[in-house]
Protein backbone atom coordinates (compact mmCIF):
# COMPACT_ATOMS: atom_id res chain seq x y z
CA UNK A 1 0.00 0.00 0.00
CA UNK A 2 1.00 3.61 -0.41
CA UNK A 3 1.35 6.00 2.50
CA UNK A 4 2.91 9.45 2.78
CA UNK A 5 5.79 9.77 5.22
CA UNK A 6 7.06 13.28 5.97
CA UNK A 7 5.59 14.49 2.70
CA UNK A 8 6.99 11.68 0.53
CA UNK A 9 4.79 8.91 -0.90
CA UNK A 10 6.17 5.47 -0.06
CA UNK A 11 5.19 1.88 -0.80
CA UNK A 12 5.01 -0.11 2.43
CA UNK A 13 3.77 -3.53 3.50
CA UNK A 14 0.07 -3.94 4.24
CA UNK A 15 -0.68 -4.05 7.96
CA UNK A 16 2.41 -2.05 8.91
CA UNK A 17 2.25 -0.64 12.43
CA UNK A 18 3.54 2.76 13.52
CA UNK A 19 6.31 0.99 15.48
CA UNK A 20 7.39 -0.94 12.39
CA UNK A 21 7.41 2.23 10.32
CA UNK A 22 9.53 3.97 12.97
CA UNK A 23 12.05 1.14 12.70
CA UNK A 24 11.91 1.03 8.90
CA UNK A 25 12.47 4.79 8.64
CA UNK A 26 15.37 4.71 11.12
CA UNK A 27 13.65 7.39 13.16
CA UNK A 28 16.06 9.14 15.51
CA UNK A 29 15.35 8.71 19.23
CA UNK A 30 12.16 6.67 18.70
CA UNK A 31 11.40 6.81 22.43
CA UNK A 32 10.95 10.59 22.23
CA UNK A 33 9.40 11.07 18.81
CA UNK A 34 5.87 12.39 18.39
CA UNK A 35 3.94 10.80 15.55
CA UNK A 36 0.94 12.21 13.76
CA UNK A 37 -1.24 10.24 11.34
CA UNK A 38 -3.67 12.24 9.23
CA UNK A 39 -3.09 15.30 11.39
CA UNK A 40 -3.81 13.54 14.65
CA UNK A 41 -1.25 12.67 17.28
CA UNK A 42 -0.92 8.99 18.08
CA UNK A 43 -0.49 8.03 21.75
CA UNK A 44 3.02 6.64 22.11
CA UNK A 45 1.63 3.66 24.01
CA UNK A 46 -0.26 2.55 20.89
CA UNK A 47 2.60 2.64 18.35
CA UNK A 48 2.76 -1.18 18.46
CA UNK A 49 -0.93 -1.68 17.80
CA UNK A 50 -1.73 1.23 15.48
CA UNK A 51 -1.99 -0.27 12.00
CA UNK A 52 -1.48 2.09 9.10
CA UNK A 53 -3.90 2.23 6.19
CA UNK A 54 -3.57 3.02 2.49
CA UNK A 55 -3.29 6.78 1.98
CA UNK A 56 -2.29 7.59 5.58
CA UNK A 57 -0.17 10.70 6.04
CA UNK A 58 2.47 10.17 8.70
CA UNK A 59 4.68 12.84 10.25
CA UNK A 60 7.48 12.49 12.78
CA UNK A 61 8.03 15.44 15.12
CA UNK A 62 11.32 15.67 16.98
CA UNK A 63 12.58 17.42 20.05
CA UNK A 64 15.00 20.12 19.01
CA UNK A 65 16.85 22.27 21.50
CA UNK A 66 19.60 24.57 20.43
CA UNK A 67 22.87 22.78 20.65
CA UNK A 68 21.99 19.46 22.20
CA UNK A 69 19.66 16.84 20.87
CA UNK A 70 18.47 13.65 22.44
CA UNK A 71 19.92 11.57 19.67
CA UNK A 72 23.45 12.77 20.09
CA UNK A 73 23.14 12.51 23.83
CA UNK A 74 22.22 8.89 23.58
CA UNK A 75 24.46 7.88 20.69
CA UNK A 76 27.49 9.68 22.01
CA UNK A 77 26.91 8.47 25.52
CA UNK A 78 29.21 5.51 25.08
CA UNK A 79 32.20 7.25 23.56
CA UNK A 80 32.95 9.85 26.21
CA UNK B 1 3.13 61.26 16.58
CA UNK B 2 4.08 61.84 12.94
CA UNK B 3 7.21 60.27 11.49
CA UNK B 4 10.36 62.34 11.45
CA UNK B 5 12.06 62.79 8.09
CA UNK B 6 14.75 60.42 9.26
CA UNK B 7 12.20 57.77 10.13
CA UNK B 8 10.47 58.17 6.76
CA UNK B 9 13.77 57.46 5.11
CA UNK B 10 14.88 54.71 7.50
CA UNK B 11 11.64 52.77 7.11
CA UNK B 12 10.89 53.72 3.50
CA UNK B 13 11.22 50.13 2.24
CA UNK B 14 8.62 49.06 4.77
CA UNK B 15 6.33 52.02 4.22
CA UNK B 16 6.14 51.48 0.46
CA UNK B 17 4.97 47.89 1.01
CA UNK B 18 1.22 48.14 0.68
CA UNK B 19 0.75 45.48 3.39
CA UNK B 20 2.83 47.46 5.90
CA UNK B 21 2.56 51.14 4.98
CA UNK B 22 2.83 53.99 7.45
CA UNK B 23 0.20 52.35 9.60
CA UNK B 24 2.13 49.08 9.91
CA UNK B 25 5.34 50.92 10.64
CA UNK B 26 3.58 52.82 13.43
CA UNK B 27 2.44 49.50 14.87
CA UNK B 28 6.03 48.26 14.83
CA UNK B 29 7.27 51.40 16.56
CA UNK B 30 4.62 50.95 19.24
CA UNK B 31 5.21 47.22 19.68
CA UNK B 32 7.05 45.41 22.47
CA UNK B 33 8.82 42.13 21.77
CA UNK B 34 10.68 40.02 24.33
CA UNK B 35 13.51 37.81 23.12
CA UNK B 36 14.50 35.07 25.56
CA UNK B 37 18.05 33.93 24.81
CA UNK B 38 20.64 36.11 23.08
CA UNK B 39 22.24 33.20 21.25
CA UNK B 40 22.03 31.55 17.85
CA UNK B 41 18.32 32.26 17.37
CA UNK B 42 17.96 35.42 19.42
CA UNK B 43 20.89 37.19 17.76
CA UNK B 44 19.54 37.39 14.19
CA UNK B 45 15.98 37.92 15.44
CA UNK B 46 17.14 40.86 17.58
CA UNK B 47 19.06 42.40 14.69
CA UNK B 48 16.09 42.28 12.32
CA UNK B 49 13.56 43.45 14.89
CA UNK B 50 15.77 46.38 15.87
CA UNK B 51 16.34 47.29 12.24
CA UNK B 52 12.59 47.01 11.60
CA UNK B 53 11.93 49.62 14.26
CA UNK B 54 10.17 47.49 16.86
CA UNK B 55 9.91 50.21 19.48
CA UNK B 56 10.68 48.19 22.59
CA UNK B 57 12.79 45.05 22.58
CA UNK B 58 13.46 43.11 25.76
CA UNK B 59 16.31 40.65 25.82
CA UNK B 60 16.87 38.07 28.56
CA UNK B 61 19.98 35.95 29.04
CA UNK B 62 22.33 35.17 31.92
CA UNK B 63 25.36 34.18 29.88
CA UNK B 64 28.45 36.09 28.89
CA UNK B 65 29.85 36.13 25.37
CA UNK B 66 32.26 33.25 24.75
CA UNK B 67 34.60 32.83 21.79
CA UNK B 68 32.71 29.68 20.76
CA UNK B 69 29.50 31.73 20.41
CA UNK B 70 30.79 33.94 17.62
CA UNK B 71 30.49 31.30 14.88
CA UNK B 72 26.71 31.89 14.91
CA UNK B 73 25.64 34.57 17.40
CA UNK B 74 26.10 37.42 14.97
CA UNK B 75 24.96 40.20 17.30
CA UNK B 76 28.19 39.82 19.33
CA UNK B 77 31.71 40.67 18.17
CA UNK B 78 35.19 39.53 19.13
CA UNK B 79 35.55 42.63 21.30
CA UNK B 80 32.49 41.55 23.30
CA UNK B 81 34.02 38.35 24.68
CA UNK B 82 33.45 38.28 28.43
CA UNK B 83 30.64 40.85 28.29
CA UNK B 84 27.10 40.02 29.36
CA UNK B 85 25.29 38.87 26.24
CA UNK B 86 22.35 41.14 26.99
CA UNK B 87 24.66 44.19 27.14
CA UNK B 88 26.49 43.23 23.97
CA UNK B 89 23.20 42.61 22.17
CA UNK B 90 21.71 45.88 23.44
CA UNK B 91 24.72 47.88 22.24
CA UNK B 92 24.44 46.39 18.76
CA UNK B 93 20.69 46.99 18.56
CA UNK B 94 21.03 50.61 19.71
CA UNK B 95 23.80 51.17 17.18
CA UNK B 96 21.60 49.82 14.39
CA UNK B 97 18.58 51.86 15.36
CA UNK B 98 18.37 54.59 18.01
CA UNK B 99 14.56 54.49 17.75
CA UNK B 100 14.56 51.23 19.71
CA UNK B 101 14.31 51.10 23.50
CA UNK B 102 16.16 48.00 24.65
CA UNK B 103 15.42 46.45 28.04
CA UNK B 104 17.99 43.97 29.28
CA UNK B 105 17.35 41.17 31.74
CA UNK B 106 20.53 39.51 32.94
CA UNK B 107 18.81 36.38 34.17
CA UNK B 108 17.77 32.90 33.13
CA UNK B 109 14.02 32.45 33.11
CA UNK B 110 12.45 30.37 35.85
CA UNK B 111 9.00 29.80 37.31
CA UNK B 112 9.52 32.72 39.71
CA UNK B 113 10.47 35.44 37.23
CA UNK B 114 8.92 34.55 33.87
CA UNK B 115 5.38 35.80 34.40
CA UNK B 116 6.65 39.20 35.42
CA UNK B 117 9.09 39.23 32.53
CA UNK B 118 6.55 38.55 29.78
CA UNK B 119 3.62 40.55 31.12
CA UNK B 120 4.46 43.87 29.45
CA UNK B 121 5.29 42.42 26.04
CA UNK B 122 3.08 41.86 22.99
CA UNK B 123 5.01 38.96 21.50
CA UNK B 124 7.55 36.53 22.95
CA UNK B 125 10.35 34.92 20.99
CA UNK B 126 11.91 31.75 22.41
CA UNK B 127 15.56 31.59 21.46
CA UNK B 128 16.61 29.28 24.30
CA UNK B 129 18.63 26.12 23.90
CA UNK B 130 17.20 23.77 26.49
CA UNK B 131 13.98 21.88 27.11
CA UNK B 132 13.20 23.06 30.66
CA UNK B 133 13.22 26.67 29.39
CA UNK B 134 11.17 25.81 26.31
CA UNK B 135 8.45 24.11 28.35
CA UNK B 136 8.48 26.90 30.93
CA UNK B 137 8.17 29.61 28.26
CA UNK B 138 5.38 27.73 26.52
CA UNK B 139 3.39 27.21 29.70
CA UNK B 140 3.87 30.78 30.89
CA UNK B 141 2.80 32.18 27.52
CA UNK B 142 -0.26 29.93 27.38
CA UNK B 143 -1.29 30.92 30.91
CA UNK B 144 -0.75 34.64 30.23
CA UNK B 145 -2.21 34.35 26.70
CA UNK B 146 0.93 35.76 25.10
CA UNK B 147 1.72 34.89 21.48
CA UNK B 148 4.99 33.01 21.16
CA UNK B 149 7.42 31.99 18.46
CA UNK B 150 9.01 28.68 19.41
CA UNK B 151 12.07 27.36 17.60
CA UNK B 152 14.85 24.81 17.87
CA UNK B 153 18.00 24.19 15.87
CA UNK B 154 20.54 21.41 15.72
CA UNK B 155 23.31 20.46 13.30
CA UNK B 156 21.84 21.10 9.85
CA UNK B 157 18.21 21.17 10.95
CA UNK B 158 15.83 23.68 12.41
CA UNK B 159 12.14 24.03 13.17
CA UNK B 160 9.66 26.59 14.41
CA UNK B 161 6.02 27.15 15.18
CA UNK B 162 3.95 30.10 16.29
CA UNK B 163 1.73 29.61 19.30
CA UNK B 164 -1.38 31.75 19.70
CA UNK B 165 -2.87 30.72 23.05
CA UNK B 166 -6.58 30.01 22.88
CA UNK B 167 -6.41 29.61 19.10
CA UNK B 168 -3.75 27.18 17.91
CA UNK B 169 -1.88 24.27 19.47
CA UNK B 170 0.99 24.85 21.88
CA UNK B 171 4.39 23.21 22.34
CA UNK B 172 2.97 20.85 24.94
CA UNK B 173 0.30 19.67 22.48
CA UNK B 174 3.21 18.28 20.44
CA UNK B 175 5.52 17.19 23.24
CA UNK B 176 3.86 16.32 26.52
CA UNK B 177 6.94 16.54 28.73
CA UNK B 178 10.64 17.27 28.44
CA UNK B 179 12.77 14.22 27.79
CA UNK B 180 13.40 12.65 31.21
CA UNK B 181 16.61 13.69 32.84
CA UNK B 182 17.27 10.16 34.12
CA UNK B 183 17.09 8.80 30.57
CA UNK B 184 20.10 10.85 29.62
CA UNK B 185 23.29 8.98 30.35
CA UNK B 186 25.55 11.81 29.35
CA UNK B 187 25.42 14.94 27.33
CA UNK B 188 27.58 16.47 24.68
CA UNK B 189 27.39 19.49 22.45
CA UNK B 190 26.02 18.33 19.12
CA UNK B 191 27.02 21.30 17.02
CA UNK B 192 25.01 23.51 14.73
CA UNK B 193 25.82 25.15 11.43
CA UNK B 194 26.08 28.89 12.06
CA UNK B 195 23.69 30.04 9.36
CA UNK B 196 20.94 27.81 10.79
CA UNK B 197 20.35 30.35 13.55
CA UNK B 198 20.17 32.99 10.83
CA UNK B 199 17.53 31.07 8.87
CA UNK B 200 15.31 30.08 11.78
CA UNK B 201 15.87 33.18 13.96
CA UNK B 202 15.00 35.39 10.97
CA UNK B 203 11.82 33.39 10.42
CA UNK B 204 10.94 34.01 14.08
CA UNK B 205 11.49 37.74 13.54
CA UNK B 206 9.28 37.49 10.46
CA UNK B 207 6.48 35.96 12.52
CA UNK B 208 6.82 38.72 15.13
CA UNK B 209 6.57 41.40 12.43
CA UNK B 210 3.55 39.65 10.86
CA UNK B 211 1.83 39.34 14.22
CA UNK B 212 2.41 43.00 15.07
CA UNK B 213 1.30 44.33 11.70
CA UNK B 214 -1.47 41.77 11.19
CA UNK B 215 -0.14 40.88 7.75
CA UNK B 216 -0.51 37.43 6.21
CA UNK B 217 -0.99 34.08 7.90
CA UNK B 218 0.96 33.09 10.98
CA UNK B 219 2.65 29.74 11.43
CA UNK B 220 0.02 28.81 14.00
CA UNK B 221 -1.16 25.22 13.76
CA UNK B 222 1.93 24.20 11.80
CA UNK B 223 5.47 23.11 12.55
CA UNK B 224 7.84 24.25 9.82
CA UNK B 225 10.97 22.13 9.56
CA UNK B 226 14.10 22.94 7.58
CA UNK B 227 16.76 20.47 6.50
CA UNK B 228 19.74 22.36 5.13
CA UNK B 229 21.50 19.29 3.73
CA UNK B 230 18.50 18.32 1.65
CA UNK B 231 17.60 22.00 1.22
CA UNK B 232 14.02 21.16 2.11
CA UNK B 233 11.37 23.03 4.02
CA UNK B 234 8.43 20.92 5.23
CA UNK B 235 5.28 22.31 6.81
CA UNK B 236 3.61 19.83 9.16
CA UNK B 237 -0.05 20.52 9.93
CA UNK B 238 -0.72 20.06 13.63
CA UNK B 239 -3.95 18.85 15.21
CA UNK B 240 -6.20 21.55 16.65
CA UNK B 241 -5.49 23.08 20.02
CA UNK B 242 -5.98 21.55 23.35
CA UNK B 243 -7.18 18.01 22.71
CA UNK B 244 -5.95 16.44 25.92
CA UNK B 245 -3.20 19.03 26.31
CA UNK B 246 -2.15 19.40 29.93
CA UNK B 247 -1.73 23.16 29.67
CA UNK B 248 -3.79 24.62 26.80
CA UNK B 249 -6.94 22.49 26.85
CA UNK B 250 -10.09 23.99 28.31
CA UNK B 251 -9.55 21.87 31.42
CA UNK B 252 -5.80 22.01 32.00
CA UNK B 253 -4.11 19.73 34.53
CA UNK B 254 -1.00 21.93 34.67
CA UNK B 255 -1.94 25.28 36.17
CA UNK B 256 1.30 26.31 37.85
CA UNK B 257 4.71 26.80 36.28
CA UNK B 258 7.27 24.01 36.55
CA UNK B 259 11.04 24.26 36.81
CA UNK B 260 12.20 21.06 35.15
CA UNK B 261 15.70 19.92 35.89
CA UNK B 262 18.15 20.33 33.08
CA UNK B 263 20.29 17.31 32.41
CA UNK B 264 23.75 18.02 33.68
CA UNK B 265 25.86 18.52 30.62
CA UNK B 266 29.58 18.40 30.45
CA UNK B 267 30.14 20.24 27.22
CA UNK B 268 33.91 20.02 27.18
Amino acid sequence: MKITVSGTVKEVADGLTVSQLIEQENVETPQYVTVSVNEEFIESGTFDTHILKEGDEVEFLYFMGGGTIMQSIIQDGSDE
Amino acid sequence: MPFTNEQLERYSRHIILKEIGAKGQKKLLNAKVLIIGAGGLGAPAALYLAAAGVGTIGIADADVVDLSNLQRQVIHSTNDIGKKKVDSAAETMRAINPDVTVNTYYQFVNSENISDLIKDYDFILDGTDNFPAKFLINDACVMAKKPLSHAGIIRFKGQLTTIIPGEGPCYRCIFKNPPPKDAVPTCKQAGVIGAMGGVIGSLQAMEAVKYITGVGELLSGYLLTYDALKMEFHKIKLPPRGKGCAVCSDHPTITTLIDYEQAVCDLH
